[in-house]
């Protein structure tokens, strides 16, 4: 997902310019003030989208990826009864509410109760397909371009203090309030809310008490979208301004703050919004508006690593293992001759030489490349149990060190390539080492937030990567001299990369090494217990699979001749690994057959190029529910 | 002649619970010596707690004399004590044969330690180029492996291939307890290993565990078929509540006024009465069924 617009503007600027008429105290305490209420207005907007991610964890045991989308259709429900239906803003908040509950109602449906007996990170896999789904959904009604949203409310403002609060900070901080206070006395009070906290400590005992545990599900998931469609609205509003991709930064800033204040833990999740809000605001007035986005993920990254209860949990461990389980469902490889290889890899082979249809070439070019990094992933995730969603951080790492090798310091590809690809190796490994200590789901959510700091490094670091403006003029691929000039010669390139990759993985995977990576995600307690050591077989699977990342990364980049920041988005890596779940865990024929059917199925059939990811998400909702080990089987 | 294990006033508290509290006992070479007590007496935590799952709050465990608390589970393996877990924990999407060679692992020479980073390099690149030497180790593994498997006779023999998943609750157990002899242990540590067997099939693990005795192979038994425990032990240690309430041979534990208040909940009521409930398994001497 392209990396969502700043969420605001800060206001100190505007101050700075008025300093000679205040003291340097009160200017730095009206700055300060400013920053306060500031964070404190979008603190509770995170607090709201938060609150309603801790319900769906503590009933759900399930971290909800499509959260942010509900937000963010929240927001354009609230934005079509304002503007185009003309509505009053107390009918387009009812209008919003009941919208986004029946979402609520309908993602519990399709997320989580029909794959109850899935594997355990099934319903995350789940939601992301859905949110690829609204994302998608919306972005085909209203178009990618953001939406003005001319605030309904009035333009009256309240001094206090030398500096003043809108009504809709007042609003938001109401809203924010209100629904904390109302939601406690529902869990309180209320036989619904003590159902509901009941299925939350554990749904077979209350289920066994009577007590209709999808009911309490489908209200949960209700309460929580209503919360998370609010927020939308209320941002829409604050920002004047609605877009489709707010989507996806939402989802994980909630995500942050309700990590912050304890996975599940509803008054932790106020807090932990409260928290965050501030930090950025702060944090944005000393370092600039283009870190806003990297506090969230410090802060993820961070609270993971040291304190995974949370701040306020009295807890000593991290919530014991409600998440067990990788993506690997009990399953038999589909043999595949190798006659069948041999002839696919000839045909692929000899193709140029028959098909000159240079778009073609440049789809099954894209497919090659996409194949190596569904390797890479599978490799991690299919093989090791590792599963990771961070794997377009390392491409993007991969990319950057062959653009600056061959730039800067004027290396050749043919040298610049390898070099790329073990510099990858280094510096993901060392940025995934911290994150070994964590299991199963957390170490998902580790690589998501690991992937989106490569990418706010390369943003901010100006001096190495030229931030914004990204390294252009690249020179196109070329081993030993032999540039490749025509679109021929890159698709021979990437298919030989792509069959090297594979060669090498292959011997890996069926080596003792592959043995030992399969019985560390099989069963990591067991591993452990038969002299595995976790953390040396951590390395050398991330090692192995962040080098193929880099390596694809590195000629990608001088494929296309220019990178920037937002060439290697998490789009990519979720894409990676619906393509390794199609076909099938650690399945290296698979993950081959995957990336092809999904890059170019929907280009050769060009009715589905604009519905893409459409198709995407709904590729990934129909595997997981009717063939979760894939085409081929998990290895 | 000096114990091959030894636990010192071994401890494990859980948020002021303690689980298992000031243990010690020994453990000489080709000893079995079996665990029992009520559910809940500590038993699988002090199974933890030796084999480095879990590490004591106070208490050291030693094994030849050498210290092994504060090492990492994995270190446990190489230094000559495997397990089996109460529940059994295979490795599903695994083959059979697979299985039994991941319990080889600690043994293999690509797996040893070196200097750092270049012990990662080195493993690397002998998964991707095997030297011959690495070669023909990994075929006597196998060959080893196979030889195991033929202790349980055509139980597991014929699905070499098949993933561990597709395989029965009681083939499962046997997966185990040839992982875990994969490994070469000094000492085998059984965690209930009859669990939901039927009486041939405890009568076929009895006689699986007299072979290994046979071959001279410590053993520490959790076990709450009582007559397997009274035909197998050299002795038995019996825990409640945390604690070691008796320890001594099979006959004389048995006879223990503290084990059967421990398992009756009142003293025993005349020392020539029943000593335990009608169906006690203590009855049956000689049986290696349940009932």
């Amino acid at each position: 997902m392209p990396c969502a617009r700043q969420l605001s503007t800060t206001r100190t600027p505007r101050l700075l310019l008025e300093r000679t008429q205040w003291g340097f105290m009160e200017d730095f305490l009206r700055t300060f003030f400013d920053q306060t209420v500031n964070g404190l207005v979008i603190g509770n907007i995170y607090a709201l989208t938060a609150v309603g991610l801790a319900i769906i964890f503590g009933v759900g045991n399930l971290i909800n990826f499509a959260h942010g989308s509900v937000y963010m259709v929240g927001a354009y429900v609230g934005w079509v009864c304002v503007t185009r239906l003309g509505l009053p803003l107390p009918a387009a908040f009812g209008v919003v509410i009941v919208v986004c509950g029946l979402l609520g109602m309908l993602i519990e449906r399709m997320g989580l109760r029909s794959l109850q007996n899935s594997a355990r990170i099934a319903p995350l896999l789940a939601t992301i397909g859905i949110s690829f789904v609204l994302d998608q959904l919306i972005q085909l009604t209203f178009t990618r371009a953001p939406q003005s949203f001319p605030s309904p409310l009035p333009n009256t403002r309240f001094p206090i203090g030398g500096v003043s609060i809108g009504v809709i900070d007042l609003l938001i901080a109401a809203t924010g309030i209100g629904s904390a206070a109302v939601l406690y006395l529902f869990l309180r009070y209320t036989k619904l809310g003590w159902a509901l906290r009941a299925t939350a400590q554990d749904r077979d005992a209350a289920q066994q008490m009577g007590v209709n545990v999808n009911a309490v599900n489908q209200t949960a998931f209700a309460v929580a979208s209503i919360l998370g469609g609010i927020a939308g609205m209320l941002v829409g509003i604050y920002f004047s301004t609605v877009y489709p991709t707010m989507s996806f930064q939402a989802g994980l800033k909630g995500f942050a703050a309700n990590l912050l204040g304890g996975l599940g833990n509803v008054p932790g999740a106020v807090l932990g919004g409260l928290l965050l809000g501030l930090i950025e605001s702060y944090g944005v007035s000393l370092f600039g508006a283009t870190y806003r986005n990297l506090f969230a993920y410090a802060i993820l990254i961070l609270v993971l690593l040291l304190r995974p209860q949370g701040l306020f949990s009295r807890q000593r461990q991290a919530p014991p293992e409600p998440l067990t389980g990788t993506f690997v469902p009990n399953s038999k490889p589909i043999p595949v001759p190798p006659w069948a290889i041999a002839t696919a890899a000839g045909a692929a082979l000899l193709l140029p030489l028959f098909v000159a249809n240079p778009y073609v070439l440049q789809v099954l070019t894209n497919a090659w490349l996409f194949s190596m990094i569904a390797l890479s992933i599978t490799l991690a995730t299919g093989t090791a149990g590792q599963t990771s969603l961070g794997h377009a951080g390392f491409v993007a790492i991969g990319a950057y060190a062959s653009a600056l090798l061959t730039q800067r310091l004027g290396l050749p590809f043919t040298v610049a390539l390898p070099a790329a690809a073990i510099l990858t190796a280094l510096l993901g490994t060392l940025l995934v080492l911290p994150a070994f200590r964590l299991r199963a789901h957390y170490v998902a959510i580790a690589t998501l937030g690991i992937g989106e700091i490569v990418n706010q490094m390369i943003l901010n670091w100006d001096w190495l990567t030229n931030g914004v403006m990204g390294i252009s003029n690249l020179p196109p691929p070329s081993f030993f001299g032999r540039e490749a000039v025509r679109i021929q010669d890159v698709y021979w390139y990437a298919l030989a990369l792509l069959g090297i990759a594979a060669l090498l993985q292959w011997r890996l995977v069926h080596s003792p090494l592959g043995r030992t990576w399969r019985a560390l995600r099989d069963d990591d307690i067991a591993a452990q217990s038969y002299g595995i050591n976790l953390n040396r077989y951590k390395t050398l699977v991330f090692a192995s699979s962040t080098l193929i990342a880099g390596m694809t990364g590195a000629f990608t980049g001088h494929m296309y001749s220019y990178i920037n920041h937002e060439s290697f988005t998490n789009t990519i890596s979720i894409l990676g690994l619906t393509m390794v779940i199609l076909g099938g865990m650690g399945n290296l024929i698979g993950a081959v057959v995957g990336a092809v059917a999904l890059i170019s199925l929907p280009e050769f059939f060009r009715v589905l190029v604009d519905y893409r990811y459409l198709v995407y998400g709904l590729t990934l909702l129909l595997l997981i529910r009717f063939r979760p080990q894939g085409l081929l089987g998990t290895v | 002649m000096a114990p091959l294990l030894e636990l010192n006033a071994l401890s494990r508290n859980f948020g002021g619970v303690l689980a298992v509290d000031h243990v010690s006992f020994e453990l000489h070479a080709g000893e079995t010596v079996s665990l029992i007590g009520p559910n809940g007496a500590g038993k699988t935590t002090l199974f933890n707690l030796i084999t480095g799952l879990d590490q004591p709050s106070s208490g050291t465990i030693l094994l030849d004399g050498r210290v092994l608390t504060g090492l990492r589970v994995d270190q446990f393996v190489e230094r000559g004590i495997a397990r089996t877990f109460q529940h059994g924990r295979v490795f599903g999407n695994m083959s059979v044969l697979e299985n039994v060679l991941i319990g080889a692992h600690s043994r293999r020479q690509a797996a040893q330690r070196g200097l750092p980073f270049i012990e990662l390099v080195r493993e690397l690149l002998l998964a991707l180029w095997p030297s011959p030497a690495v070669a023909a180790e990994e075929a006597r593994l196998r060959q080893q492996a196979l030889e195991i498997l033929s202790l349980f006779g055509e139980r597991l023999l014929p699905r070499l291939q098949q993933p561990a998943y597709s395989l029965s609750y009681a083939n499962r157990r046997r997966l185990e307890m040839a992982r875990a002899l994969a490994s070469q242990p000094r000492i085998l540590l059984l965690d209930e290993p009859t669990a939901g067997m039927n009486p041939t099939e405890t009568a076929e693990v009895l006689a699986f565990i007299r072979t290994l005795q046979a071959r001279n192979l410590t053993i520490l038994l959790i076990e709450h078929k009582l007559s397997l425990v009274m035909e197998l032990s050299d002795r038995v240690i019996v825990m409640d509540n945390g604690q070691k309430i008796a320890e001594g041979k099979p006959h004389d534990v048995r006879n223990d006024p503290n084990v059967v208040e421990a398992y009756l909940g009142h003293p025993a009521p005349h020392p020539n009465g029943p000593r335990f409930s009608a169906d006690t398994q203590f009855q049956s001497k000689g049986t290696t069924t349940n009932r």
